[in-house]
């Protein structure tokens, strides 16, 4: 490009011709500051769900039943705090640091998942959570490897890729359970019973009550309403219970033939925003951990640092 | 029940349960993200040795979730609980220089371990350089990092000699292995401006010590929280 000073009207051209032909932004391209702070609220949010959902899963690892299902737990818990990496390291792309960030997130000024504030309360939460929770990530997360900026579509391929051995560990160990002994299949149903509505809540309010979407829909940076994606869900689900012999507890779930959709029963929105707002079971629990884990680890981040600074070299 | 006379691949195999374990507990818990990825993979390639090392001596699950705390043959060193990050680190110090010099070893020699300890190369130099790093940044670093590192230190110093107690049935130069073990210890706190502790690298009581299936109080309980689901359902599978 020419033009030394170019005008904010030609760039804004440039940026939405990019958007319409399906190509990438990019860290150096001009883009418009809304754009730009709500990809690092997405981001961001994305980043702090993965961390903070290290620990219903990590609460786990120490009692893991076997010592292949120990193995498998720590592999996911481990990928999920290689996701936050990659996702904070994303957002430092828009001029935003870690440290910023999680400054936000352990002050309450940025939210993580609303999911991860129910317990984990039995080994079978582990495999519902991993079938749910993680398959709910994939069907959200699946089209963001497409969104508009370059950096977060490609960590959302890495991503994805490591969600979906995810997605099927935890199937594979309700499997185990549904198969198993009595109790074993007790707990698995148990824990479907409570994981699956707040599974449906991860997708967000109904379209006609979500606040960002339609901008984001513009920005290409979301590809599929709230309500498409839970439907998509949903439908991809009911089947995948069946051959696990697990019910789903919703009486309202029937196949219309007119749509053809599973219809499901109403969700319960007072709850999602109850929890939103702060009042689910865990979120007093969850940041508390995460604030003490951070202000536990000061004083070895600053030795890291002073160690760098006297021996002058990065860090890490 | 499966055999517990003592083999080697029994007392290797606890050692690396017990360790990976421990450090399974950080897990969220870390100072910092990357962390919490590299110790996350230090407990993942502990796990994977000894899954490899109880299979030779029994069933891993047997093994690993229905032994009574006294059956266990790992050192003591590796169930010392977390304490804070100097201390963690201190342990994994002393264990992973332990560790890669047996290793080596094993790796050159022709037991039933030989192929493990060969396969183990990569990983073990890996833990020894990730705790060597963090003793220097600790250790070189503020004053109240060096004063927690020099504090796990000295706290884990007393475990260290049992490391070079000869297993049965595992034909190692013990004496110069520990030598070995010193000269590098030392030269490495020398680096970091911290001290070789000096007391006594063995506790009065110990006697065998882990070897012989004596523990320390935290043991019991990281066995009650590690073993309760498993036993809670008897000849389930999982
Ligand atoms: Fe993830
Ligand atoms: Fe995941």
């Amino acid at each position: 490009m020419t033009t030394i000073a170019p005008e904010e009207p030609a760039l804004e051209a440039v940026f939405d011709a990019t958007v319409a032909a399906d190509e990438r932004i990019e860290p150096r391209d001009w883009m418009p500051d809304a754009y730009r702070s709500t990809l690092v609220r997405q981001i961001a949010q994305h980043a702090h769900s993965e961390i903070i959902g290290m620990q219903p899963e990590a609460n786990w690892i120490t009692r893991a039943p076997s010592l292949r299902r120990k193995a498998i737990l720590m592999a996911k818990v481990q990928d999920e705090a290689g996701h936050g990496l990659y996702l904070y390291s994303a957002a430092e792309t828009l001029g935003t640091s870690r440290d910023e960030l999680l400054d936000k997130l352990h002050t309450g000024r940025q939210k993580y998942s609303s999911i991860f504030n129910y317990p984990t309360l039995t080994w079978a939460d582990v495999g519902a959570i991993g079938w749910l929770v993680d398959g709910a990530a994939i069907t959200n997360q699946v089209p963001l490897c497409r969104c508009s900026y370059g950096p977060y579509a490609r960590a959302m391929v890495r991503i994805c890729k490591e969600e979906s051995f995810h997605q099927r560990q935890g199937y594979e160990l309700l499997m185990a359970l549904s198969r198993g002994t009595e109790a074993q299949h007790a707990m698995a149903q148990d824990a479907v019973n409570r994981w699956w509505w707040p599974s449906l809540m991860m997708f967000g309010p109904p379209d006609d009550e979500s606040a960002h979407s339609a901008q984001s829909m513009a920005w290409k940076i979301k590809r599929h309403s709230n309500d498409e994606l839970r439907q998509r869900f949903v439908d991809i689900c009911v089947p995948q219970a069946e051959a696990l012999g697990l019910t789903l507890p919703d009486p309202d779930l029937t196949w219309n033939e007119e749509r053809g959709h599973f219809d499901f029963g109403p969700i319960d929105w007072a709850e999602f925003w109850d929890v939103l707002k702060g009042n689910g079971p865990c979120n007093e629990q969850r940041i508390s951990r995460r604030r003490r884990a951070h202000e536990d680890g000061a004083w070895v981040r600053e030795a890291a640092a002073a160690h760098a600074a006297k021996h002058g070299k990065a860090d890490r | 029940m499966t055999n517990l006379t003592l083999t080697p691949a029994l007392a290797l195999g606890d050692d690396a349960l017990v360790l990976s374990h421990r450090l399974g507990e950080w897990a969220g818990n870390a100072p910092v993200l990357e962390e919490e990825v590299a110790l996350a993979n230090i407990a993942l390639d502990l796990l994977g040795q000894a899954r490899i090392l109880l299979s030779l001596a029994g069933d891993e699950d047997e093994l690993a979730y229905l032994r009574e705390e006294r059956q266990f043959r790992n050192l003591q060193l590796v169930e010392q609980p977390n304490g804070d990050f100097a201390h963690t680190i201190a342990r994994q110090l002393y264990f992973s220089v332990y560790q890669q010099l047996l290793f080596d070893h094993l790796a050159t020699g022709g037991t039933e371990l030989a192929p493990l300890a060969a396969k183990a190369v990569k990983e073990t130099s890996y833990h020894r350089d990730h705790a060597e790093q963090w003793t220097l940044r600790l250790g070189d670093g503020t004053d109240e990092s060096h004063t927690r590192m020099q504090r796990g230190l000295d706290a884990l110093w007393r475990f260290t000699g049992e490391l070079f107690e000869p297993v049965d049935g595992l034909d190692a130069p013990w004496a110069a292995l520990h030598d070995e073990w010193t000269t590098r210890i030392t030269a490495l706190l020398e680096r970091a401006t911290l001290t070789l502790p000096q007391g006594p690298q063995r506790g009065a009581w110990t006697a065998g010590g882990g070897r012989q299936g004596l523990h320390t109080e935290p043991f019991g309980r990281m066995l009650a929280e590690m073993q309760h689901l498993h036993r809670s359902h008897p000849g389930a599978s999982w």
